[in-house]
């Protein structure tokens, strides 16, 4: 803070990671990673300097420095000492196997486990591929407010992709395990039936027939359908977005934006979900936020600047890719609360529409809540039964319009895979989860009439 | 890459020095920096300057591989990065095709991939460029908004050894302008964006950037959600470019030998319309992925992947064509220093057809104009060949181009869609992506809204 500012912040990250991948038979290599370094911000007026650097020594810090405060300080120079006060410790997720001392080989032979599961399921199963991979990352901040915090995320994460074969092509099957817990995460779980399911859902698909087309109503599985809320409404209600006016929900704190069955929270103290975090990127603790309460919006997510400038309280949302990236209002694990109903009557109580087992990646515009997400196991429900798989497609939505069209909701939440959300060209891991619900309307982008 | 930096070069000829009897050892060491200016309202929000280094390792021995990386190019962390690597190397499975590039004698075409008149820009002339962006944007419709506007630029030095007898190294530096919009109307609101990327500031069109920024916004105000219904749809230049990267995973020689190539064992068969003719060639100069060398080090070449409909092969790195026993198509692909290479196009191109968009529009009696594409990442399936995305644009009908449309689905499979292409347009756009754009014509799409 030689030269002032209004705030400045050093982000320092020390991350070592192991990868592993299987495919075709073959461990095809081990690999492991070290990325280090640290991230300088700092702010006058509404700019923002940033300088990064994998230079930790005083030189390369101080180098890093001049370059975020040359941009941001054009005014007078002054120099502000600050006293830092660590915080106390926010501990969110327990380990007890770090993945250091676990041996390559037990790494390994997870991913021939699973390549052998998957094709015990037949000779329909033509190819599997699976990747293993564990972090440990350290992070400390601290910042001219006199924040100092520390946290220790540890990730481990198992992905399975299978393809089966049949007279009418290719099919394939996906799932993945991923917490931010240790290496007992492995035995926590049944891997072989984790690849048996990606297996059964790729032959279950070789006699899938077309999706509809059109708009009917649609019923997502307990656990397979976060994403939606993530889309739908979860980046829209991120402060940057809104404060911006690029956002369908600025300006509507404390109305309804969604049916009254839907209470949304996001959650980085879920301990132990993909997006769990002890402290967020700028060095605040995780937090468990009400986002929409019984279908009225209640909070946006905050990040540093944006909290301070409207003089609102942090929510733990503050986070970034790496040191080498600028934090941002991100979401952590974003879920619905449970209703009341029963999974199967819900289903029942649909004479004609699709049954969504399972969604994969999903993107939406926040400024007119246009979003879709695509469907990569799903069902025709025909009197009040499920029959056909379908084959793939894409969902299309408007946001605050399915939120509101949400007609039925569950008691049976599960959480779903690990994702990593992408925004302004940065990935971070977020959870969701939700009970199985009933949109009364969406547009299935299939092609039969 | 020419004239690339001896110290990196060095760095990777010592690492490789160090490999042991009976181990192919290769160095990839890259450094670079940039830059990143993101004006709002007038003002610079952020100003990112940064520099990162690395090298990646890979150890192959008995058919094994592995590999390590550190994001340094520190002397005690590098000798670390090899012992990683190899002792990574003992639980990988053996694998008789393994093994590094070899030089194979094709002569490099040379780029230039390095301008200097962007290395001496100064630092307030591309702030001044930024909120020039702004200004011209904002002032171009009373309905805009601009959501923010940026310049970036990057340059980057990398060298590669290996024991085989690899040994290259090379500079390169590229820089681009962007402004994302919003343009309100009542209660609705919609977005849009422009760009204009060159190897200098020089070569900016920054009024075209901001006029496409502004007209992606405004166009779709009032857009409807269109009946479902079977159509003809004429893709826009950038979304054509989206779809031959989807139809890139089939031409993948790597998916071929795996099983997950819709292409499989169909080379000199017919795959597509006879119209449909598409090389990779990252040797065109005109291209924003042209390159002289390849992830392991090897010439880029031009390759023909379909000929008239009839497909003519895939593209390869050494180890997938060591595998289908033929030679490298110079495809080896790499993401920077912390993996290892995969194989991919670089940089594909329809041969074009001779008339504009306007014309291909006014042969359609039923149809719509794509203009952008949402969630090709999701609804799109390159194994199965299931397509679906989300879209938006213009219906046309009897050849006129109609209302605006958005919330629906354009759906068939990648195998019909290359088969149903009706015409190829004639203006071939070098967009800043893996895929040279033109207009297409696709008859028979199912489009699912209302």
């Amino acid at each position: 803070m030689r030269k002032g500012g209004d705030f400045a912040e050093v982000y320092a990250e020390d991350k070592s990671s192991t990868s592993a991948g299987l495919d075709d038979g073959r461990v095809e290599q081990v690999s492991s990673g070290r990325d280090r370094g640290a991230g300088i911000r700092v702010v006058v007026g509404e700019t923002t300097g940033f300088a990064y650097t994998a230079d930790l020594s005083e030189a390369g810090l101080r180098a890093a420095a001049e370059a975020a405060s040359a941009v941001a300080s054009q005014g007078g120079a002054g120099t502000r000492v600050v006293s830092l006060t660590r915080s106390p410790a926010h501990v969110v997720n327990r380990i007890e196997i770090y993945p250091d001392t676990v041996g390559k080989a037990a790494k390994v032979s997870l991913l021939q486990r699973v390549d052998e599961a998957a094709r015990s399921m037949g000779g329909a199963i033509g190819q599997v591929s699976a990747g293993y991979a564990d972090s440990r990352k350290r992070i400390i901040v601290a910042n001219s407010d006199g924040l100092l915090a520390e946290d220790e995320q540890v990730r481990h994460i198992l992905r399975i992709s299978v393809v089966a074969n049949g007279d009418a092509g290719m099919q394939t099957g996906f799932e993945s395990l991923g917490h931010t817990i240790g290496f007992e995460l492995f035995d926590q779980h049944d891997v072989e039936e984790l690849a048996r399911t990606a297996a059964r859902q790729a032959i279950t698909k070789l006699r899938a027939r077309p999706a509809p087309s059109g708009a009917i109503p649609v019923v997502i599985k307990a656990g397979s359908g976060g994403v939606l809320f993530h889309e739908a409404c979860g980046h829209g209600l991120e402060a940057d977005l809104v404060s911006k006016g690029a956002s369908v929900y600025r300006g509507k704190v404390g109305e309804l934006v969604a049916s009254p069955l839907v209470t949304l929270v996001d959650d980085g103290t879920m301990a132990g979900e993909w997006g769990a975090i002890g402290i967020d990127d700028e060095g605040h603790p995780s937090q468990h936020n009400v986002l929409i309460q019984d279908g009225v919006l209640t909070d946006y997510m905050w990040d540093h600047l944006r909290a301070r400038k409207e003089g609102h309280a942090h929510s733990g949302n503050g986070r970034r890719q790496s040191y080498m990236h600028l934090p941002m209002v991100r979401m952590t694990n974003t879920y619905v609360l449970n209703g009341t109903e029963n999974a199967e009557d819900i289903i029942r109580d649909t004479p004609y529409g699709v049954y969504v087992a399972k969604l994969g990646g999903g993107s939406v515009n926040t400024a007119s809540g246009d979003f879709v997400f695509g469907m990569t196991e799903a069902y025709l429900i025909e009197n009040g039964e499920l029959t056909d798989p379908l084959r793939e497609g894409n969902l299309i939505g408007n946001g605050p319009q399915v939120l509101r069209d949400i007609d039925a909701l569950a008691n049976d939440f599960a959480m779903g895979n690990p994702g990593t959300c992408g925004k302004d060209g940065q990935g971070v891991p977020v959870g969701d989860g939700q009970p199985t619900l009933r949109v009364k309307s969406m547009t299935i982008g299939g092609t039969a009439a | 890459m020419s004239s690339g930096s001896s110290q990196l070069q060095d760095i990777a000829d010592r690492v490789i020095a160090q490999a042991a009897r009976g181990e192919q050892v290769e160095a990839y060491v890259a450094r670079g920096v940039e830059t990143d200016i993101r004006i709002y309202e007038g003002e610079v929000e952020h100003f990112v300057s940064a520099q990162s280094e690395g090298i990646g390792i890979r150890v192959i021995k008995d058919g094994r591989t592995g590999f390590a990386y550190a994001g340094t190019l520190d002397e005690s962390a590098i000798a670390s990065v090899l012992a990683q690597a190899r002792d990574n190397v003992a639980f990988g499975t053996p694998d008789e095709w393994a093994g590094l590039a070899e030089p194979d004698g094709v002569a490099v075409v040379p780029q230039e991939l390095w301008n200097e008149a962007l290395a001496a820009y100064p630092t307030a002339d591309k702030i001044a460029l930024a909120k020039e962006l702004e200004r011209l944007t904002a002032a171009s419709d009373p309905r805009v908004r601009v959501d923010d506007a940026n310049y970036s630029d990057g340059a980057g030095e990398t060298a590669v050894a290996t024991t085989t007898g690899i040994r290259v190294n090379g500079r390169e530096n590229a820089c681009y302008v962007s402004v994302s919009t919003l343009a309100d109307d009542g209660d609705e609101t919609q977005t849009g964006f422009g760009f204009s990327v060159g190897r200098s500031p020089h070569e900016f069109d920054l009024a075209k950037a901001a006029r496409e920024a502004a007209d992606r916004a405004t166009r779709l105000l009032g857009a409807i959600k269109p009946p479902s219904k079977r159509v003809t749809v004429v893709l826009d230049p950038y979304v054509t470019a989206q779809f031959l990267g989807v139809i890139s995973s089939a031409l993948n020689g790597e998916n071929v030998i795996k099983g997950r190539s819709l292409f499989a064992n169909r080379v000199g068969e017919s795959v597509a319309s006879p119209l449909f003719t598409l090389i990779d060639d990252p040797t065109n100069p005109k291209a924003y992925t042209a390159t002289d060398i390849d992830g392991e080090g090897l010439a880029a070449r031009r390759n023909s992947l379909i000929e008239a409909g009839v497909l003519q092969g895939f593209v390869h790195s050494s180890y997938s064509a060591r595998r289908a026993g033929t030679v490298s198509t110079g495809n080896s692909v790499r993401g920077g220093f912390k993996g290892t290479p995969g194989v991919g196009c670089l940089a594909m191109q329809l041969k074009p057809g001779a008339r504009t968009q306007a014309e291909l529009v006014a042969d359609v009696e039923d149809g719509v104009l794509i203009q952008m594409v949402q969630g090709l990442h999701s609804g799109v399936n390159p194994i199965s060949g299931d397509f679906s995305t989300g879209a938006s644009g213009l219906l046309i009908s009897k050849g006129q181009l109609g209302a605006p449309v958005r919330e629906f689905t354009i759906a068939s499979t990648l195998q019909r869609m290359l088969h149903d292409i009706v015409e190829v347009g004639g203006d071939v756009d070098w967009l800043p992506s893996m895929a040279a754009g033109v207009s297409l014509v696709i008859a028979d799409v199912t489009m699912s809204g209302a």
